[in-house]
């Protein structure tokens, strides 16, 4: 394997439903051994784009390869190489935890032994031991969650698709999950994987992909997107508030910009173009008697990374359009 | 659970694959699935009252119903009745295979077969496989049921094996016409509404019941031709002992012909979604 391996490989996918170009001619290029986060609003195309990736939809146009194989003319080979947890939960309701991973271990072709204890050993990995013979009706979202993730891991693919995985989960549980998809890509395997948090594909992924009404509006490692927004912001919060007024007016007259306070704790946030500039500003302060009980310099974040692409932000979006389709 | 795999992940280009799917693993694969049908049934035991209590319902309810009336008396009913009763129980049941086919599609555990490297034929080649348990059981209480209300074929055992083997194929090959309705239609509901359109008519209107020198000209006709006929003068004829002549031809060549014309429509359609 070579480290410039590609996972996955998409070309001008299109997916069109009706007169919705769900998918309007996306690209993607994964490398092997990496977490690729697909970030975008609901009803941006993100699980069609995996479905057609994962050969669960027939793309209507462009291609899409795994490992170099055609999702479409090698679909059972590409299959062969991906685990796939989806959505929503593909796992059988009616039966328990242990039966669904026996039944599966079966299909990929282990014997009864192997996979009785493959079953045993991911449930055991996933903390779902006590829980196993229980009927998943009985599960909770994150337990749910957690055996969908552990019923992709059968055959050990090499590469694992997860469409917002960790959506609806408790802040904990969440934490799990990110340390999950780490220990995944530590033994070898490559994430794909979709989310709607922008922290999320921060934390986890290599590269991001941003994609909005079926399109990637921008690409690239977490910093890079931050970048492309521009400047880093200088946070100052002081010791006494009553000397904001008087700080806003140095800012003013130092940095040529207006600094925003924030009215609770007399903290003020100040664009910064040229960090040059911070030595002068701390000079200015220093003579006019002005003390700093904080001092810190904030990335712009992936929020206004988003809110810049593509001209509306993530939060009023996911209130608007809340409505889910089944792909 | 943050060690999920001790062992390093097999990178994709040392891997052996292949792009099709042999005999041996369709039928691997399918016995699977038919194998989880038999798990699913044991978590749902209400899924089995059409095979279990029915059969008793019906046998019971139609001997000392139409017993008197058409054949004087209840014992001399039996022998024509309960070949009846289990042909209509039999093939009723066979309905709810593409119901649940329907209602399985739509989970999202479907998804996921989908997404396996598995024969794609499986899911739906076990569904029905798994079914013909049920059949076996529903043949097996209204033949107990028999029984149990005075019937004694002279074909013993071996005729009720015969016999019950025969309705279990058949009713087996009209399944895939109601898993063709299963795959195209939208909701389970629907696919019980245009399932009975089509089992009424050719369960009662053939021999199942009544002579059909009893009735008039044209019905007569359709009862005469209608496979369900056949498959019952069969099984009359093989736990009687009797010579069973050309029923049993007609039956397996009907049934071949549901098999020929509707597993290639079902699978097709099928295909198309998975
Ligand atoms: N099977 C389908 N039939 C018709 N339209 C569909 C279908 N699946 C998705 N769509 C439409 O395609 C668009 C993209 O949907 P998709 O599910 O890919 O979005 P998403 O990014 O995964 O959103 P979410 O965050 O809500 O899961 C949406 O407008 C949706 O309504
Ligand atoms: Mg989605």
């Amino acid at each position: 394997m070579t480290s410039t391996e590609l996972a996955v490989e998409a070309e001008g996918l299109v997916k069109v439903f009706g007169s919705n170009r769900a998918v309007d001619g996306v690209d993607l290029r994964v490398q092997a051994g990496t977490v690729y986060g697909v970030l975008g609003p609901n009803g941006a195309g993100k699980t069609t784009t995996i479905s057609m990736l994962a050969t669960l939809l027939k793309p209507d146009g462009g291609t899409g390869r795994v490992f170099g194989h055609d999702v479409v003319k090698e679909a059972n080979i590409v299959r062969q190489l991906i685990g796939v947890t989806g959505q929503y939960a593909s796992v059988d309701e009616k039966l328990s935890a242990n039966e669904n991973l026996y039944i599966f271990g079966r299909l990929l072709g282990l014997s009864g032994k192997q996979a009785k204890a493959k079953s045993a050993e991911l449930l055991e990995a996933f903390g779902l031991t006590d829980a196993a013979k229980r009927p998943l009706a009985k599960f909770s979202g994150g337990m749910r969650r957690r055996l969908d993730l552990a019923a992709s891991l059968i055959a050990q693919p090499p590469l694992i698709f997860l469409d917002e995985p960790t959506t609806g989960l408790d802040p904990r549980t969440r934490g799990q999950m990110w340390d999950t998809i780490r220990s995944l890509v530590a033994t070898g395997s490559t994430v794909l994987l979709t989310t709607q948090y922008l922290d999320e594909a921060d934390q986890l992924a290599d590269r991001i992909a941003v994609i909005d009404t079926g399109k990637v509006v921008a690409e690239g490692t977490a910093d890079e997107l931050k970048a492309s927004v521009g400047t880093s912001s200088l946070i100052l919060r002081l010791t006494d508030r009553n000397d904001t007024g008087e700080a806003l007016r140095i800012i003013a007259e130092v940095f040529g910009v207006q600094g925003t306070p924030s009215p609770e704790a007399g903290r003020i946030t100040a664009p910064m173009s040229d960090p040059d500039r911070v030595t002068d500003l701390l000079l200015a302060f220093r003579g006019a008697g002005i003390r700093l009980a904080e001092f810190s310099v904030q990335k712009p974040t992936l929020d206004e990374v988003f809110l810049t692409i593509t001209g509306h932000g993530v939060a009023t979006d996911a209130v608007e359009d809340t409505e889910e389709v089944r792909a | 659970m943050t060690t999920i795999a001790t062992n390093r992940i097999v990178p994709a280009s040392e891997r052996r694959l292949k792009n099709h799917t042999s005999i041996a693993q369709t039928v691997r694969n399918s016995l699977v699935m038919a194998y989880r049908g038999l798990v699913k049934f044991r978590r749902t035991p209400e899924q089995f009252f059409d095979v279990t209590l029915q059969p008793i319902l019906f046998t019971v309810m139609f001997t000392f119903l139409f017993g008197g009336a058409l054949a004087g008396d209840i014992q001399k009913y039996l022998p024509t009745i309960i070949p009846g009763v289990l042909a209509q129980t039999v093939i009723t049941a066979s309905v709810v295979t593409g119901v649940q086919l329907r209602e399985d599609m739509d989970k999202g555990v479907f998804d996921r077969f989908r997404s396996l490297p598995i024969a794609r034929i499986a899911p739906l080649a076990g569904a029905l496989t798994a079914d013909t348990l049920r059949y076996a059981i529903a043949t097996t209480i209204t033949f107990l049921t028999g029984i149990a209300i005075g019937w004694r074929p002279e074909g013993g055992v071996l005729g009720l094996v015969l016999a019950g083997l025969l309705i279990v194929a058949v009713a087996w090959a009209i399944s895939w016409i109601f898993a063709f309705f299963g795959v195209i239609a939208r909701t389970a509901s629907s696919v019980q509404g245009i399932s009975f359109m089509v089992l009424f008519p050719l369960t009662f209107l053939s021999n199942a019941y009544v002579n059909t020198a009893t009735m008039p000209g044209w019905l007569r006709w359709f009862a005469d031709v209608n496979p369900v006929s056949h498959v019952i003068t069969a099984m009359r004829n093989i736990v009687a002992a009797q010579p069973v002549g050309a029923d049993v031809w007609w039956t397996l060549l009907g049934a071949a012909v549901m098999v020929a014309v509707f597993a290639p429509l079902t699978v097709r359609a099928y295909m198309r979604k998975a």
